[in-house]
């Protein structure tokens, strides 16, 4: 690609709200039909980047520097001009697929205007550019579909509806921000797929934004990684992830949890500190703060970005020591407590045995009437033993969370049942429930929002106690003790949730949960708010928690790279019900529905020469509408393997709901023709 | 969606109906149509007032159940029955309703529209200027009753046809009394009668809508559809009209319904100060008057405007948001 002069060229880019600075001396070249990964954590100025290069940002944004296309400078350039060239020249795919829609026009005339506004067409031959349009980019019955409104259609075939919009005027440039953030993994793979053959289809050169290092590496051709609004390292994909050579990316690539279970010990290396607020950079090397490696002349200067070999640039001054070296050889690897061996003899600490629990859909205005039901669990089963981590895995909209709180309800089930310690919770006494409750705690999602903002974090982590009937004394005693056990400064008792980071607030939530000593813990998506850096430091606490304490997690996930990180045993449910269950390691390894192998094939793996060989199970659609009653298999329809079987075979899809059949010591499978399907390595 | 709409039309029959006993009832047991002839000179006999009181149905000897039966029997044949004067409902209703349409209805539709211009624009200039003068114009406006700015705008014209040397501006009744003249003459004569009440009638319902489509113009602006419209390569301008002012017209679909309700009944004081013979005025003076049929006639024609209204917003709400069509 050497001697091709690059279709996008930014120059020392610089850009600050109010005097704070997001981007700080930023370089990029992009070339033609070239994916270029920029990846970083959540206030790293990565999607800034991507405005400042179309003018789309506020005012209050001071912005300098260079920014060509195909050579001439668009920095400076009028509104008029730029607007000639974005959607035209440059286009963009946005995150939030249902925002990015203006909800009021339909999707086809949404993409017609696109094209009007470039090309001089009649509006009908837009109209039926914008179906042709939709039928590239695989949404069905394009002509239809054209004439929905953005609500009416389904989160990844909005993100589809985005690509074609955005691939309208076929672009020299594309930007994609996050674009499949919002999605679900199976979404994602579908979205990813589309973006992919979209670019090729128009030559265009590509900056892939995100923060997924799995998204990156089987995507992008070069990747810029960057810290605190610069780019600190950049290099083709295939280097930047075998031979890192700045402490960040290392510890990046560390502190992401595998799919494929990594290498050693399992515990994950994770960066210590948190990125600094943009107001609040320190002096000299912005990661010196954070990087084990840091001597007096990194905090005294910031190190420029110098070239390294011939695509990879770095900057550290550390980078030739840096050779070969693995996160463990620079983060210290926090030491592996081992659980206690045996886990067939320990006591169960939760029983779920086929849940139902359906809500009902209801119309009228004075008079309330059932008009259907939407089925939000429909058979689950669940397991956990004392001292051991169950993850619950699924898609949005599968019956996690609904599963989750009628466990915590402690209330008789619509339908099944529900042993918590052995007790069953239908035949309960207020008293006994009351007993129970305290044995059983969550730690929520949003570290931020479940928080009290207006109670110290004393105050929070003692309430529990005096809700239980602990003395006061008593209570304050246990509080420093808790916060040491998950990390945080004693002395940091009496200050609010908002003076804490992401990471700190979740272990404040940790920290909460455990102060009345409760068997088992329900952790519902504990990490999915948080970086990856962060992330990895609050999963190891959980393991850490668990061995000591012995606890038993209900964790809840749609991560499966977390669960594999943290789990002892997976139970995979699909539209409310289990469809698969077994130790992590036979599960992920060996799976056996078709669900779960897609499931496990659309995951990216952070490792390009992995991810770009392995065997894919693209699962076509979206999930169906839980408000349906389904006969047979209910994922007969997106059903890969169902689409193979003989028509003898297929019929008993369709007739027999399939039950779960042991298969293996510890694995459970609820499929007729299961059979086991290796998607984690790459093909031969 | 027509369904929906033709069960909605059900639920505002029977809330009419109920309205219209409700209003009957009351007007019935509050008012005392024969204070309306005592201390006449000369005086009325009061054999001759109770056969009067009789003719027109409103004579309180007789059953309140037995009036309200006479009198609903004939107001579902369309007769709303004889005013205390001993005229026709009917009539005086056809004419006072015609009198407040002349009378508001230019005025609110200038005022609604120029208020949402006004709105969106001062939503887009945030905190410069242009939107503080304008704002600040509207809270003063909110807060001054409206005779004052009548007679402040009656003031203004008195002026102005004193320094021209004209009376150009009218603002007395709808009509020079005694004119004669082709179209051309009566139109022109009606339009400079109508210029100072819809000045005001228009500059309060600017003030209201700027500051209520002002809010809902500022939720979109930093909408991510709106960074789309731009990202697509439209001017500003087409983007802020076709996909922010369009989303931000919705919740005000609401407001538009009730405001016109509000400028409809509540406009008493902007038509007695311009001497406009039209509903709000009748409203005041047939209770003054203890006149029963005429205070419910007002009454039912408020609530069907009432539900008119609400029936209204439900349409508009539809046509601006495709979203809430089959719900």
């Amino acid at each position: 690609m050497g001697g091709e002069d690059p279709v996008l060229r930014v120059r020392d880019l610089r850009v600050a709200f109010g005097g704070v600075d997001a981007v700080r001396g930023v370089h990029l070249e992009l070339r033609r039909g070239e994916v270029l990964g920029l990846v970083g954590e959540s206030g790293s100025g990565k999607s800034t980047i991507a405005l400042a290069v179309l003018g789309l940002l506020p005012d209050s944004a001071t912005v300098s520097g260079s920014v060509r296309l195909d050579g001439v400078e668009l920095r400076g350039a009028g509104d008029a001009a730029l607007s000639r060239l974005r959607g035209n020249r440059i286009a963009m795919v946005f995150q939030d697929p249902l925002s990015a829609f203006t909800p009021v026009h339909r999707i086809g005339d949404q993409i017609a205007e696109t094209i009007r506004a470039h090309r001089d067409i009649s509006r009908r031959a837009a109209r039926e550019r914008a179906v042709e349009l939709l039928d590239l980019v695989g949404i069905p019955e394009p002509r239809a579909r054209a004439a929905a409104f953005p609500h009416e259609f389904s989160g990844g075939m909005r993100q589809r509806a985005m690509i074609a919009m955005a691939v309208a005027n076929e672009p020299d440039v594309l930007l994609a921000d996050e674009p499949t953030t919002a999605l679900d993994v199976t979404i994602q793979a579908q979205v990813l797929d589309v973006l992919r053959t979209a670019q090729r289809a128009t030559g265009a050169a590509m900056l892939l934004v995100s923060h997924d290092l799995g998204v990156i590496a089987g995507t992008a051709d070069r990747v810029a990684v960057m810290y605190a609004g610069r780019i600190v390292e950049t290099a083709p994909v295939h280097e930047l992830f075998a031979a890192p050579r700045m402490p960040y990316t290392l510890g990046l690539i560390g502190a992401v949890p595998r799919l494929d279970g990594g290498t050693g010990t399992g515990m994950l290396v994770p960066i210590p500190g948190a990125p600094p607020a943009p107001g609040a950079l320190p002096s000299g090397c912005s990661f010196a703060p954070r990087c084990p490696l840091a001597d007096d002349v990194c905090r005294a200067a910031e190190p420029p970005l110098r070239k390294l070999a011939d695509d990879h640039l770095v900057a550290c001054r550390k980078a030739e020591e840096l050779q070969g070296a693995a996160p463990a050889d620079v983060f210290p690897v926090p030491e592996v407590p081992r659980t206690p061996a045996g886990p067939d003899d320990r006591p169960e600490v939760l029983r779920v045995t086929g849940l139902v629990k359906t809500f009902p859909l209801l119309k009228g205005v004075a008079f309330k009437r059932r008009v259907g039901s939407v089925y939000a669990v429909d058979g689950i089963d669940l397991r956990v033993r004392c001292g051991e981590t169950l993850a619950l895995v699924g898609e949005s909209g599968s019956g996690k969370t609904t599963a989750l709180f009628e466990v915590l309800g402690l209330s008789a089930p619509e339908g099944g049942s529900i042993e918590v310690l052995g007790q069953d919770v239908a035949g309960l006494t207020r008293q006994q429930a009351a007993a129970l409750r305290g044995r059983t705690q969550i730690v929520f999602q949003d570290p931020m929002a479940s928080l009290d903002p207006r109670m110290t974090v004393a105050g929070i982590i003692a309430e529990p106690l005096l809700a239980r009937g602990v003395a006061r004394a008593e209570a304050a005693r246990r509080v420093p003790e808790l916060l040491r056990q998950v990390g945080l400064e004693p002395g940091h008792a009496d200050r609010f949730p908002h003076e804490f980071s992401g990471g700190q607030r979740q272990r404040i939530g940790i920290a909460r949960a455990l102060s009345v000593r409760p068997d088992l813990v329900v952790l519902d998506e504990p990490v999915s708010a948080l970086d990856v850096s962060v992330q990895a430091g609050v999963l190891n606490l959980l393991r850490r928690l668990k061995a000591e304490l012995g606890l038993a997690y209900l964790f809840v996930s749609h991560d499966l790279s977390v669960v594999r990180n943290i789990a002892d045993r997976v139970s995979v449910v699909y539209l409310g019900r289990t469809v698969e269950a077994g130790a992590v390691r036979e599960v992920f390894e060996r799976p056996l529905h078709p669900y779960t192998q897609a499931l496990l094939s659309a995951v990216p793996l952070p490792d390009p020469g992995v991810e770009r060989r392995r065997a894919r199970v693209l699962l076509a659609g979206d999930p169906p509408s839980p408000t349906q009653r389904h006969t047979g298999c209910r994922f007969r329809a997106r059903c890969p393997l169902h689409a193979e079987l003989a028509e003898a075979d297929r019929e008993r899809c369709v007739r027999e709901v399939p039950q779960p059949v042991p298969h293996a010591d510890d694995h459970v499978a609820a499929c007729h023709f299961a059979r086991p399907r290796a998607v984690l390595t790459a093909e031969a | 969606m027509g369904a929906y709409l033709a069960k909605r039309l059900g639920y505002y029959a029977v809330l009419l109906l109920a309205a219209v006993c409700l209003s009957y009832l009351l007007a019935s047991l509050a008012l005392d149509p024969r204070a309306y002839f005592a201390g006449r000179q000369p005086p009325i006999s009061p054999a001759a007032v109770d056969h009067h009181l009789t003719v027109i149905g409103v004579n309180d000897h007789r059953p309140l159940l037995d009036r309200f039966w006479h009198w609903a029997g004939r107001a579902a044949h369309g007769d709303l029955g004889r005013t205390i004067d001993d005229t026709s409902v009917n009539a005086e209703f056809g004419r006072r309703l015609g009198v407040s349409l002349r009378l508001l209805l230019i005025g609110t539709l200038l005022g609604t529209a120029l208020g949402v211009l006004a709105g969106a624009w001062t939503a887009v200039r945030q905190y410069r200027l242009s939107d503080r003068l304008v704002t600040l114009a509207s809270f003063a406006l909110l807060s001054t009753p409206v005779f004052l700015l009548a007679v402040l705008l009656k003031t203004g014209a008195i002026w102005f046809n004193n320094t021209t040397g004209t009376d150009l501006i009218q603002f007395t009744g709808e009509q020079s009394p005694g004119l004669t003249g082709g179209f051309g003459t009566v139109l022109k004569d009606r339009a400079v009668h109508l210029l100072l009440p819809t000045i005001s009638i228009a500059l309060f319902a600017i003030a209201g809508y700027s500051r209520y489509q002002r809010s809902t113009m500022l939720d979109v602006l930093g909408s991510d559809y709106l960074r789309t419209a731009r990202a697509k390569g439209l001017r500003r301008r087409s983007a802020l009209l076709r996909h922010g002012l369009r989303t931000a017209l919705i919740p005000m679909s609401t407001y538009f319904s009730y405001g016109f309700l509000a400028l409809f009944t509540g406009a008493t004081f902007t038509e007695t100060i311009f001497g406009w013979h039209g509903m709000g005025e009748w409203f005041i003076s047939s209770i003054n008057k203890n006149d029963v049929n005429s205070v419910v006639a007002v009454n039912v024609f408020a609530a069907v405007v009432v539900l008119l209204s609400g029936f209204l917003a439900d349409l508009l709400h539809a046509a601006l948001d495709p979203r809430v069509r089959h719900a």
